[in-house]
């Protein structure tokens, strides 16, 4: 017997913002008790916060110190070279974008696009000698503000990265040597706080080196950074790696691919994918741990923020420069975790 | 001394006294057979009795530590110009499929003619697609292993390992992770292969694979060759108490 059901549409408290709203918050009358009582705590908290942001705050100390704050010590006649090298980052970065999906020729471009842009950017920032016309020199250990936060993490990063990968790789190998140094060298870098590592860098790195060449401080910071974030991103690598079945490895040698090309093609691609998560944390970790060089007496953004609350018309705003500071930070650090978030989503990790 | 290739007359695979140990427990046990080229044998026994691990010392995924096995004329040794020689010249299907997850299907099967045969990626592309069509699931070429049935993924192995042109096939227990109705699926494909003549050796339970295009069948078990011979012999009149005993346990049903 044939039943004929007529659709209906779903109530109108069911669904859309009134049924989120009845599923989520009010659903059950202690539900609904804590949304009201967080409701009011939330308001008498941010009452006052947004009050300041709004009214009380003198944000003229972070808009006459705009430039200062991102470029600091760097001079202010110069300052057209940093324009000009964040063009050229934005410039790659929308190209990226719009070939994302291209193989071939344009992918092929823009690998040396990136690639190019490294030493291309470092002269534009540094220039030529102290004595040239066009493009002075502007010493390294001169950048500072936002420009030094920028250079640290970006080195960094892109240098603690395939050092760590190298380590990863060399605490699994079977030549005992290999993973003897590579092990000592991973658990002594963790054994200790970062601070020390850049005292560390700063007072013996001129001892490892040759006399000629003489490291400044920034690039001594660098050092320090890179070799500390390489050890704890070669950790994350190889919880990857260990994840691995190994059937992916037998497989890989059963179709003839060499020791290099199952890394290369199979292990790692996999091993990478599933820890990005934990490598981006790393990456953003690295980012603010920046903040550390002022012990070594550079000027981050923070070290800015302090300088700036030194300026007579500007004592004692130590809100808004703090905040504006940690504005900064989170933009670029959520940022990065949405580009992890995304990169997650179109490599399919946690799908395949 | 590496790639000279030794003269083995109609042996294909060679293994002449083959031992190895896992630690203290002694797996392989004095290993002799030949496979000819172009013979189809089932290598079957109880568990534990050494057969994986025997077919996997032939593409060298384990190591045997006495003896000698010869691939194709290549002794199989610790030079890893011969090992990767000899990987080549074999293709391999596992229980767990093993495809990579990362890849999709065409560049699971593509991936090595182009990074190990140096083909271009329009031949490697041609031969991956009459290898899909062949094994009868060409529409799933752009999917991922993780979007097929298990049937399906087994068969894109088997498609991934012909895709090198390899002169031997293993395959180790391919149908015992299947559900039973894909086992039909994969065993046709292999019976299809082995009719077209390609060396095969083959771990299985499925003693109807066997019958049906097996050259002969090899009782394996506490490491070592217990029984072998001509397929209808083998079922009809087994030898050994040991062969009698396995074949009534899987033959009741």
């Amino acid at each position: 017997m044939a039943v004929q059901s007529e659709v209906l549409k779903p109530p109108r408290t069911e669904v859309g913002l009134l049924g989120w709203l009845k599923k989520n918050l009010f659903s059950t009358w202690h539900n609904a008790l804590l949304t009201i009582f967080s409701m009011a705590f939330i308001y008498v908290v941010l009452r006052g916060v947004i009050t300041w942001v709004v009214r009380d705050a003198r944000w003229e100390v972070v808009t006459t110190n705009f430039k200062v704050f991102m470029i600091g010590r760097y001079p202010g006649k110069e300052a057209w070279r940093v324009l000009v090298s964040l063009g050229i980052v934005v410039f790659l970065a929308m190209l990226t974008w719009v070939f994302r999906r291209a193989e071939g020729k344009p992918r092929r471009w823009l690998v040396i696009g990136w690639l190019l842009s490294l030493p291309l950017i470092t002269i534009l920032l540094r220039g030529f000698s102290r004595e040239s016309p066009f493009m002075p020199l502007v010493s390294e250990d001169m950048w500072s503000g936002v420009l030094l936060t920028l250079v640290l993490s970006i080195v960094g990063i892109g240098a603690s990265f395939p050092l760590g990968v190298v380590l990863a790789l060399g605490r699994r190998s079977k030549l005992p040597v290999v993973k003897v140094l590579c092990t000592v060298y991973i658990e002594t870098v963790r054994g200790v706080p970062l601070i020390s590592v850049l005292f560390m860098s700063q007072l013996m790195l001129p001892l490892f080196l040759p006399p000629e060449i003489r490291l400044g401080t920034v690039m001594r910071a660098l050092t320090g950074m890179t070799l500390f974030s390489a050890a704890y991103t070669a950790e994350n690598i190889r919880g990857g790696l260990a994840a691995i079945p190994i059937g992916q490895y037998e497989a890989a040698r059963a179709v003839g691919l060499n020791e290099v090309l199952v890394m290369g093609l199979i292990v790692m691609p996999q091993a990478l994918r599933a820890v990005i998560p934990a490598i981006v944390g790393q990456f953003i970790s690295l980012f603010k741990d920046t903040t550390l060089v002022v012990i070594v007496g550079l000027l981050d953004v923070l070290g800015i923020a302090k300088a700036v609350t030194g300026q007579k018309e500007f004592i004692g705003l130590h809100k808004e420069v703090y905040a504006f500071a940690a504005v900064i930070f989170f933009i670029f650090c959520y940022t990065m975790s949405y580009a992890s978030r995304r990169l997650e989503q179109v490599l399919g990790v946690g799908e395949r | 001394m590496a790639n000279e290739k030794l003269e083995t007359g109609e042996g294909i695979i060679i293994c002449r006294n083959v031992h190895k140990w896992f630690g203290e427990f002694h797996v392989l046990r004095g290993v002799n057979v030949t496979i000819k080229r172009g013979e189809v044998v089932v290598v079957c026994g109880p568990s534990g009795g050494g057969k994986s691990t025997f077919i996997r010392t032939i593409n060298r995924l384990e190591e045997h530590q006495r003896g000698d096995i010869i691939v194709d004329g290549i002794e199989l040794t610790s030079d890893l110009r011969n090992i990767h020689a000899v990987q080549r010249e074999i293709g391999m299907v596992f229980q767990s499929f093993n495809l990579f997850p990362h890849l999709k299907v065409i560049d699971n099967v593509t991936l090595a003619p182009i990074w190990v045969r140096k083909w271009p990626k329009e031949k490697a592309v041609k031969v991956a697609m009459e290898l899909l069509e062949r094994v009868g699931i060409p529409e799933q070429a752009d999917k991922y292993p993780g979007q097929l049935s298990g049937g399906q993924q087994q068969r894109v192995a088997i498609a991934r390992a012909l895709a090198m042109q390899p002169k031997i096939m293993l395959f180790d227990e391919p149908t015992s992770a299947l559900d039973p109705e894909m086992i039909k699926e994969v065993l046709d494909v292999m019976v299809e292969l082995a009719r077209s003549g390609m060396t095969m050796i083959v771990v299985t339970h499925e003693m109807g694979f066997a019958k049906e295009v097996a050259h002969r069948i090899i009782f394996f078990a506490d490491g070592n060759i217990v029984e072998q011979s001509v397929t209808e012999e083998f079922f009809k009149n087994p030898r050994e108490d040991r062969t009698r005993l396995f074949l009534s346990q899987i033959l009741t049903h």
